[in-house]
């Protein structure tokens, strides 16, 4: 077996980006309004039919309108490792020319914040136009109880499972708000998606389970209207200060955050708090992002970023997102940046935080590099 | 259900609607018969007119293109026996060895039939199925599935051929082939020797076209000739293959079932059904049986089955939105697009579209089946051609589909190391088929097990549905025994005790040079396997070695079988067919180097001209041919090929 031929291309890496820097401020020079390009290629890392695809595609439709030149917008599945493979390949190929845009999700964040060894990608050296973000919902077997405070309690006595499908995944932070509100919720790994979670919990395999806002109103809200399940908390959303307040999608249901603070003795500043917050922020509050590298011509940078500005008051755009990711409003632009760059921040100290809790609570022994 | 079922039917006839599923059906085809494409080319090509589409008319157009892909993918098995998805890759066992006979037309004639027939019993058996579905989908916990991996596996006694023990070392090593990568269970990475390739596992496609196809081109090349060695008529095979299905009409509809229901089963579908037909067939044919050299129903059993499984797949799709097969998960990315939410609502307020969609199916079967069995007759002239002037097309393409699983040079060296094991298993009459459910398995079977004792506990095998499943097994094991039996005590009576013609019944196992080799390299392989995972978790590590605990004793009861003398030993040629894989690994190495349009310009030039001995001019229009075949691919689906400085320089 030869040894990977990536890496042996990765000194010229630096080559092709010193090379590309070296010709900008030429085209700068050349052409002071550089055209938006005809055609933009999206690297999508995930597989054709997932829920960052459908978004990518949903999203490059209504792009395409909001820029003045109507672009075409080509979507590229580079799918592989939990969507590093597909990161990692925009990371040493992809040209600031303002042709070529990466849309990620909360599977690509997640490992590039805890280090996994198989990222070769930096989020700083990129930048987004655009962010989707997305709520979620637990909700527990009828035979838990009605009432928040029964439910917690019999979840506290009577162990039960949660099936998920990595140790490092999108349902990361739910785990971790199951050992934070004490609840005896073993996880079991290895669902290929969210939906056979879902299925293990109709099964009845599963006591408690989790679904993003879409996929709970299509799938779970009948449970729940017809007895089979009951909702328990949901993560909330963040609001412009950072702080995780009530879903505007379930005004009557408690957020995690709620539950928490309200035990003896917890605070924001506890370090678990801390960690939930980074993870919901990176994976949730961010969890869909259209970025581009950063040395990207800023007036092209100016012009995608007040397309999608123009998406935010576009009604019918709102009504169709409503639809696919539920009544959240798109962040743009500088906002977005500036959120992303306090989320995907995380310390060296809180790392191993993250990597010990796996370890002692669930023998999961995570690598980073 | 009537009105729903009506008023869908009215919609499928409609004009509108039939335009837009020819187009999905021609879509379709056009990417299944071409290896490594497959769905999620279909979908770049579809998807970007989708949204926005009125959903009747979407559908049609995507049911069009999701129902053929399983149909068109049967021209590469056959012809050339390169399995084109993993849909197909029981259909090469016979499908291949027919147009080595000669009989190109009548197997593909068979299989398009089987097809067609196995996608409209698909849907009929759909439309009541899928009202009353949801239970037993629900039924099927990860116990169950996790047995239903072992009756999978248990077919790997049906396929072994001529040896168990060679069949079972087979397996063990397929197993352990799947389990590289990550567990599933804690994450662990294993068996990667530090290459990133390996981190994600080998992609199924690269092992089936590396198993199957490249130790045939080796021996074709060896053979020379053309790929059939006899010559029949065409058309007297074409119409012999219609025939074969109707006089089989049975078995087409048994398999056509056990797809449809199977498929429903999220999580197995596509890729054990074909296996399982396949060993059904072959375990309940009557009369005389060549299987693996060339029987009719080992075509007609997977075919009918696997367009009847695509069927039956949209059960889990439509109901729980968890797909059943890869196809099916392209799909659902399709209905989200078109924003149909897919739950109960499928089979309450929706039925109609439902309705639509099944029917769409069906309707598109038989239009992608009609369609194949007009080309199967001047496609089937393929066959007659010297492979000489064949090999270097194959070639391409089988470089091409494989590139096309990861997008990275590791393809191909993957490709030609697992090449290098299909051939060494090819020329000692190891089982491939073995080799291959058991990689296929691998994941499930971890995972499943894993899953059912963490839900379950030991209660898990105390389900009602795997005492039932597992009852299956048992009994497809002992029925030929308990036949045996019968048949001895019936014997003496009959024509009195003959000793000899039992030993005759049962092939002599045989040894050679190249058994000595596998045999030997397993055993280090163990060793270096064990030594890489005995670093790590319980739950982690206790799969691996399970594998390589299964190959080891495999490949050991083999040697003793053959140290104890019961084996008679042959001679088995190796040198020639080595450096032809030699070959492949220089074109590869050249590929990566120069980029690969090039490359596969300038070997089809260089090959035709000095090896097949053509005309320059005859050269460089095939050449040219594979160019504009690249280039076109490329510019149509957004493909990348690997681009090294000649092709860096040129395109």
């Amino acid at each position: 077996m030869h040894a990977k031929p990536k890496l042996s291309r990765m000194p010229c890496r630096r080559w092709w980006i010193a090379f590309a820097l070296a010709l900008l401020p030429l085209f700068a020079e050349a052409d002071d309004v550089q055209p938006t390009p005809d055609t933009l290629t999206w690297t999508v890392p995930f597989g054709v039919g997932g829920g960052t695809d459908v978004w990518a595609r949903f999203m490059s439709h209504w792009m395409a309108q909001s820029l003045p030149s109507h672009p075409a917008i080509v979507i590229d599945n580079v799918p592989g490792g939990g969507s590093i493979t597909g990161t990692n390949l925009f990371y040493t190929r992809a040209q600031p020319n303002g042709e070529e845009m990466l849309v990620t999700s909360a599977s690509t964040q997640f490992p590039a914040m805890l280090q996994d060894p198989r990222v070769r990608f930096d989020y700083d050296e990129w930048t987004p136009i655009i962010a989707a973000p997305t709520g979620g919902v637990v909700y527990v077997q009828p035979r838990f109880g009605k009432e928040t405070g029964e439910i917690l309690d019999n979840l506290r006595e009577e162990p039960t499972k949660f099936a998920m499908q990595t140790p490092t995944g999108l349902e990361m932070p739910v785990m971790l708000a199951f050992d934070m509100l004490g609840l005896a919720v073993e996880p079991v790994f290895g669902m290929r998606s969210r939906g056979e979670g879902r299925l293990a919990f109709e099964r009845g395999e599963a006591g408690v389970d989790f679904q993003t806002t879409s996929a709970y109103f299509s799938s779970v809200t009948p449970l729940v209207e017809s007895g089979q399940a009951v909702p328990l908390f949901s993560l909330g959303v963040m609001n412009e200060e950072g702080v995780i307040v009530r879903d505007p999608a379930f005004p009557d249901l408690p957020t995690f955050s709620e539950l928490y603070l309200a035990q003896p003795g917890a605070s924001r500043d506890d370090v678990a708090y801390e960690v939930f917050h980074k993870f919901f922020a990176s994976g949730y509050a961010l969890q869909k992002l259209l970025l581009v590298p950063k040395q990207v011509d800023a007036k092209l940078l100016a012009r995608y970023r007040a397309g999608a500005k123009a998406l935010t008051t576009n009604a019918d755009f709102l009504a169709a997102a409503r639809r696919q990711v539920g009544p959240y409003e798109p962040v743009v632009g500088e906002v977005a940046a500036r959120q992303l760059a306090s989320a995907m921040e995380l310390s060296d100290a809180r790392r191993q935080w993250v990597v010990d809790w796996l370890k002692d609570r669930y023998g999961v022994r995570v690598v980073t590099r | 259900m009537i009105d729903a079922l009506v008023a869908s039917l009215g919609e499928v006839f409609r004009a509108s609607h039939l335009v837009y599923m020819g187009l999905g059906v021609m879509i379709g085809l056009l990417v299944g018969i071409i290896p490594g494409l497959g769905g999620i080319a279909g979908m770049a090509l579809l998807l970007p007119f989708l949204y926005g589409m009125e959903p009747g008319l979407a559908l049609g157009m995507l049911m069009g293109m999701v129902a053929v892909i399983p149909t068109g993918d049967t021209f590469t098995s056959v012809l050339m026996g390169i399995p084109g998805s993993s849909a197909s890759q029981a259909t090469v066992m016979d499908g291949f060895p027919l147009a080595k006979k000669g009989q190109a037309a009548r197997a593909l004639a068979s299989a398009f039939l089987s097809s067609l027939c196995g996608g409209v019993i698909g849907a009929i058996v759909l439309t009541g199925f899928i009202l009353v579905a949801r239970p037993l989908v629900l039924a099927f916990s990860s116990a169950e599935l996790f047995v239903l991996t072992l009756l999978g596996l248990a077919m790997v006694a049906v396929l072994s051929g001529d040896s168990l023990f060679k069949g079972m070392a087979a397996c063990g090593l397929g197993l352990l082939a799947g389990a590289i990568g990550t567990a599933p269970a804690t994450g662990e990475f294993r068996l990667n020797l530090g290459v990133e390739y390996l981190f994600d596992g080998i992609p199924l496609i690269v092992v089936g076209l590396a198993i199957f196809a490249l130790p045939e081109i080796v021996d074709l090349l060896i053979r020379r000739g053309s790929i059939a060695r006899e010559q029949t008529s065409l058309g007297h095979g074409w119409r012999q293959g219609i025939r074969d299905v109707v006089d089989n009409r049975g078995l087409v509809a048994k398999c056509a079932g056990m797809g449809s229901l199977i498929g429903t089963i999220p999580g197995l579908a596509g890729s054990v059904v074909d296996w399982l037909t396949y060993a059904f067939a072959s375990k309940t044919a009557k009369g005389e049986k060549h299987f693996g050299q060339g029987d009719i129903r080992g075509v007609i059993a997977p075919e009918s089955a696997n367009n009847a499984c695509a069927c039956g797949a949209m059960v889990p799709t439509l109901l729980f939105g968890v797909p059943g097969s890869g196809t099916a998960a392209i799909f659902l990315g399709g209905l989200l697009l078109l924003g149909l939410e897919p739950g109960v609502s499928m089979i309450t307020t929706h039925l109609d579209l439902t309705y639509t969609i099944i029917w769409s199916l069906a309707l598109a079967n038989i239009l992608g089946a009609a369609l194949c069995l007009m080309l199967a007759r001047p496609v089937s002239q393929l066959t007659r051609i010297p492979f000489v002037l064949l090999a270097p097309v194959i070639t391409t393409l089988i470089l091409f589909a494989a590139f096309q699983a990861t997008r990275s040079l590791g393809d191909w060296y993957t490709l030609v190391a697992v090449g290098a094991i299909g051939l060494l298993f090819k020329q000692a009459g190891w089982s491939r088929p073995a080799f291959l459910i058991g990689f296929v398995l691998a994941p499930g079977a971890e995972t499943y097990f894993y899953q059912s004792v963490q839900f379950h506990g030991m209660a898990a095998f105390l389900r009602p549905g795997v005492i039932i499943i597992l009852g299956l097994i048992a009994l497809a094991f002992s029925l030929p025994l308990i036949k045996r039996l019968f048949q001895r005590r019936q014997q003496p009576l009959a024509v009195g005790a003959d000793v000899n013609r039992q030993t005759a019944d049962t092939p002599v196992p045989t040894f050679g040079k190249i058994d000595l080799v596998l045999v030997v390299g397993m055993l280090a392989l163990a060793a270096a396997a064990w030594y890489d995972v005995s670093g790590m978790s319980m739950i982690g590590g206790i799969f691996p070695m399970l594998a390589i605990a299964i190959m080891a004793i495999g490949a050991l009861l083999a040697g003793a079988q053959a140290w104890k003398g019961q084996a008679t030993w042959v001679s088995q040629p190796i040198g020639q067919p080595l450096t032809w894989l030699g070959g492949l690994l220089a074109l590869v190495v050249v590929a990566s180097l120069l980029g690969f349009i090039s490359t596969a310009f300038l070997m089809t030039l260089g090959f035709i001209r000095f090896v097949a001995k053509a005309r320059w001019s005859a050269a460089l229009l095939i050449a040219i041919g594979i160019g504009v075949f690249l280039l076109g691919m490329q510019a149509l689906l957004n493909l990348h090929y690997p681009m090294g400085w000649l092709d860096a320089m040129l395109f």
